[in-house]
């Protein structure tokens, strides 16, 4: 472990139990699909066959007669309000416009489908086996048209158009040209016709990838309530409370106070739960059948009409000088949107070149519709394309020069005043510790088993900042109860709960932190883009220092003094000046009935001192020459964490976020038929790794304190998940002497890249 | 509306009847009948383990069973793990090496876990990753999970 802050913390850095724990273990805890209320009814939905066809019509009147059925909604049910755009958040902290029409109909069909799986109607009945059987007595007429299921197809001239009112903008421009291009824009910087002609050596490839999907275990699914008073109330898994809340007010046209969202406990999102899809249709039906209807999605809606991650069109072209320096780099990007333009693209452009200073440069990003599902947020989104091609070209780069590979990027590494090709100038980032890290680690000393590829790469993801509150009631046992409005997804709970404990010198036992609803806590954005301990465990810090000023101040009125000449340290207030003032906070608790009252502190932030973060990976490889097979044999991750609170959390994300790319990049892909139906839409031939397929994965947690951070946090959860493809597509390089193109390296692409 | 038929068995060492539609799973049975819900879905087609109850002595992914075949049957399920407020040494495991994050998968994992030490009271990591390979965990890694077994085997057997 590289530390570069030494401040001597008492609760930060420690390992408590999480405070759900007894609840997980034991099979207590109330996740989405396990909620229930009286009167429930079961919900389900029509899903296309077609990837590309027009509705005709859509023949509900069986299904309603259906013995068990309460009510049939289809997208003529949506209210008709505004066909406005609204402003979303796209992962990285840049709001981005949203068509409301595209989300409609994406949840439930207009008057065309766009995907394999893409909703058309919704049912509600008294048990979710009537509900599936009335499914299949809804009669929609199709007109069947040609699909376009890659960039290429989708970008050719005369491809078949997914929607007509679709014009590309052009470097910001409406270009007036109907096209499935949805935008195409650039980010420059210095010239690159003139650094490609200061460049001694040139490489230039073109890498593709696949759709791949989150694969969280829970099924998505929401329970929603339209009383009798009007009011909306939605339990569900989702990453924010506040953007269903929203999502819904949007779609149903009513305003945010007629809405309530509880979140329940998650199990998995990594991003595909920041969307809703179930939850509007479950409170039209409510609203239809004055019944609480639940939801809940199969696995094979969950591939098929949830929002996985795009497949990319990535071309690399790298000019360096002899001695290793950049001159130029140019990263042409098409991305897959899906059914409806948003692509990760924008963070791939951001992410692509990020690592390193390089004086010229160009990126060129294109946003694509394709016939196949929506693409959501999946952990650092565009950031592992952008790698893939990006990395890859960094080890072929450092072969032409014969540089070690962690030299060449050691040469050319961002660090504190860097300006990103997208503009930004970094602060004090770990992009070189992290390096260095990797450089002196056993793993890279370590010399490589005969037959081993070995194979390095870094990447980079954002932490954004955005809103969160925090309440801090304090207990007259000197316990805190904490609530705030971050789902946990992985122990934010006790990590933010442990900001709370250190403001006030108490143990992070005595802290009770709660994950409430819309109604009960300030506006909270989304557990997403790296951000849930950094800024929710801000505001528990600022509820916590606003308990601390309170408690002073009753100490002082108890005391009859100036509050200025009191302090608060490891849980005990005492005087400056009269050794013989002191009283614990316990005690102060204790009295706070008799002495004017409760304590409760409270914080909304919006902090903007975000730090992004950068990861290695070392990672060495078999390769099964007959049969292709690549076998993982040792991973290292290397993270910059900033300050990492809750040390095994910070290793769990590191190792997470490994696993899911080590997944991304042997064996995960969206397999579709040349009609664009997945062919492999269960967890058997979609097939994420399991505990065999894995060795132990170790970590190295780097701590660069971001200084934008009363604590030096920064955002961990994501940029774990960039360099494993290309880490492990170098080390499959490194052992059959061929480049790697295109993921997933399956046993047959590893046979065929020799041909 | 499918005649219900009545099935009688044992669920944590309790006996429990309960009604159900010949297609309901064991799974549906116990989550939306019995109301034990620690019992979770993850793919609903026997490939992710999360449902995992142990069947007569054997783990089955209880998706895969159908309601009308527990007749008669002996159940353990995750709410039948810890004794009373006493927490199995695997659950503490869990617990303190942080092997879950969302928690969804833990369920399934503990009884697989418990499951593999009461045949093998020392398994290698080899084993340990063998026996746990049918359920899945997307957050983990597995590292973590890997740990708390070998820990609460270690705990058992200094224990016994």
């Amino acid at each position: 472990m590289t530390s570069s802050d030494s401040t001597d913390y008492k609760v930060l850095g420690t390992r408590p139990i999480r405070h759900d724990g007894a609840d997980k273990v034991t099979g207590r805890a109330i996740y989405g699909p396990d909620f229930d209320t009286a009167g429930l009814l079961h919900g389900k939905i029509l899903r296309s066959p077609h990837a590309h066809a027009r509705i005709i019509s859509i023949d509900t009147s069986e299904a309603e007669a259906l013995d068990g059925v309460m009510a049939v909604v289809t997208g003529a049910d949506w209210p008709n309000n505004s066909n406005g755009t609204s402003m979303v958040e796209d992962g990285t902290g840049t709001e981005i416009e949203s068509n409301s029409n595209w989300l409609r109909e994406n949840l439930l069909a207009g008057d065309k489908v766009l995907y394999a799986g893409h909703a058309i109607a919704g049912v509600a009945a008294a048990s979710p086996h009537v509900a599936e059987e009335a499914l299949a007595l809804i009669e929609v007429k199709y007109e069947v048209l040609e699909p376009v299921l890659t960039i290429q197809e989708a970008m050719a001239k005369n491809a078949p158009i997914l929607h007509e009112g679709l014009t590309t903008q052009e470097l910001g421009e409406d270009s007036g040209v109907v096209s499935n291009t949805a935008d195409h824009f650039q980010h420059t910087k210095g010239n690159i016709e003139k650094g490609f002609e200061a460049a001694d050596v040139v490489v230039e490839r073109e890498y593709n990838t696949v759709m791949v999907h989150q694969g969280y275990i829970e099924p998505h699914n929401g329970t929603a309530l339209w009383n009798t008073d009007g009011r909306l109330h939605v339990w569900c898994s989702t990453q924010g409370s506040f953007v269903v809340r929203d999502s819904l007010s949007d779609l149903l046209d009513i305003p945010v106070s007629q809405i309530r969202v509880t979140p329940t406990e998650i199990g998995g999102g990594f991003g595909g739960k920041i969307p809703i899809y179930v939850e509007p249709v479950a409170a039209l039906l409510s609203k239809k059948t004055g019944s609480p209807v639940k939801i809940v999605m199969s696995r094979k809606e969950v591939f098929e009409g949830s929002g996985p991650t795009a497949g990319s069109n990535i071309k690399i072209k790298l000019g360096a000088k002899s001695d290793g320096t950049i001159t130029a780099a140019h990263a042409w990007m098409a991305m897959e949107a899906g059914g409806y333009p948003g692509s990760p693209v924008g963070a791939a452009a951001q992410c692509v070149f990020a690592a390193y200073d390089i004086e010229n440069a160009l990126v060129d990003g294109y946003d694509v519709v394709v016939n196949k599902p929506k693409t959501a947020p999946y952990r650092a989104p565009g950031a592992p394309n952008a790698a893939f091609g990006m990395e890859q070209a960094m080890n072929e780069l450092a072969e032409m020069l014969q540089m070690d590979p962690i030299d060449l990027r050691l040469k050319n590494v961002a660090t504190e005043g860097t300006r990103r090709v997208d503009g930004p100038t970094f602060r004090r980032i770990g992009a070189k510790e992290v390096l260095e890290t990797m450089r002196d680690h056993p793993h890279y000393q370590a010399a490589k088993t005969e037959g081993h590829g070995r194979g390095i790469a870094i990447g980079f993801w954002f932490n954004i900042g955005f809103d969160s509150a925090c309440n801090i009631a304090v207990n007259s046992d000197g316990s805190i109860n904490l609530t705030e409005g971050s789902t946990d997804i992985g122990g934010s709970r006790t990590s933010i709960a442990m900001h709370a404990a250190e403001v006030l010198g108490i143990p992070v036992e005595d802290v009770r932190p709660s994950v409430v609803d819309t109604d009960t806590i300030g506006f909270t954005a989304v557990t997403g883009g790296s951000r849930t301990t950094f800024a929710t465990g801000w505001a528990a810090y600022e509820a916590a220092q606003d308990v601390k000023k309170q408690s002073i101040e009753r100490a002082a009125s108890i005391w009859d003094v100036d509050s200025d000449t009191l302090n608060m340290e490891d849980g005990v207030i005492k005087s400056k000046t009269d050794s013989e003032l002191k009283m614990t906070f316990k005690e102060l608790a204790s009295q706070m009935s008799d002495t004017g009252g409760g304590i409760t502190g409270r914080a909304s932030v919006n902090p903007k001192g975000v730090g992004g973060s950068f990861a290695g990976n070392m990672v060495d490889v078999s390769v099964d020459d007959e049969t292709g097979k690549v076998t993982i044999e040792r991973f290292t991750c290397v993270q910059d964490v900033g300050k990492a609170i809750h040390p095994s959390y910070v290793e769990g994300q590191m190792q997470g976020g490994s696993a899911q790319g080590i997944g991304w990049a042997l064996n995960e892909e969206y397999f579709m038929n040349d009609q664009g139906n997945m062919a492999n839409s269960s967890l058997l031939d979609y097939r994420m790794p399991t505990s065999l397929d894995l060795p132990m994965i170790d970590t190295a947690i780097v701590e660069v304190a971001n200084p934008g951070h009363p604590f030096g946090v920064r955002g961990v959860g994501e940029a774990n998940i960039v360099p494993p493809t290309p880490a492990i597509a170098n080390a499959v390089s490194d052992a059959t002497g061929n480049i790697m193109t295109q993921l997933p390296l399956t046993p047959g692409a590893v046979l065929d890249s020799g041909k | 509306m499918t005649t219900k038929t009545h099935v009688q068995t044992t669920i944590n060492g309790e006996p429990v009847d309960f009604l159900c539609e010949p297609r309901q799973s064991l799974l549906e049975c116990l989550r939306d009948v019995v109301g034990l819900t620690g019992t979770k879905e993850g793919c609903n087609d026997g490939n992710c383990g999360a449902c995992t109850v142990k069947l007569d002595g054997r783990i089955v992914t209880s998706c895969l069973v159908l309601g009308v075949e527990a007749q008669g049957a002996d159940i353990e399920t995750i709410e039948g793990v810890a004794e009373g407020t006493n927490l199995h040494p695997l659950q503490l495991a869990f617990l303190e090496n942080a092997a879950l994050q969302c928690g969804i998968c833990t369920p399934g994992f503990i009884v697989s876990a418990k499951s593999l030490l009461d045949q093998n009271p020392n398994p290698t990591e080899h084993e340990i990753r063998f026996w746990l390979a049918n359920n899945l965990c997307r957050c983990t890694g597995y590292d973590k999970i890997v740990r708390a077994v070998q820990d609460a085997a270690k705990k058992m057997q200094e224990a016994s």
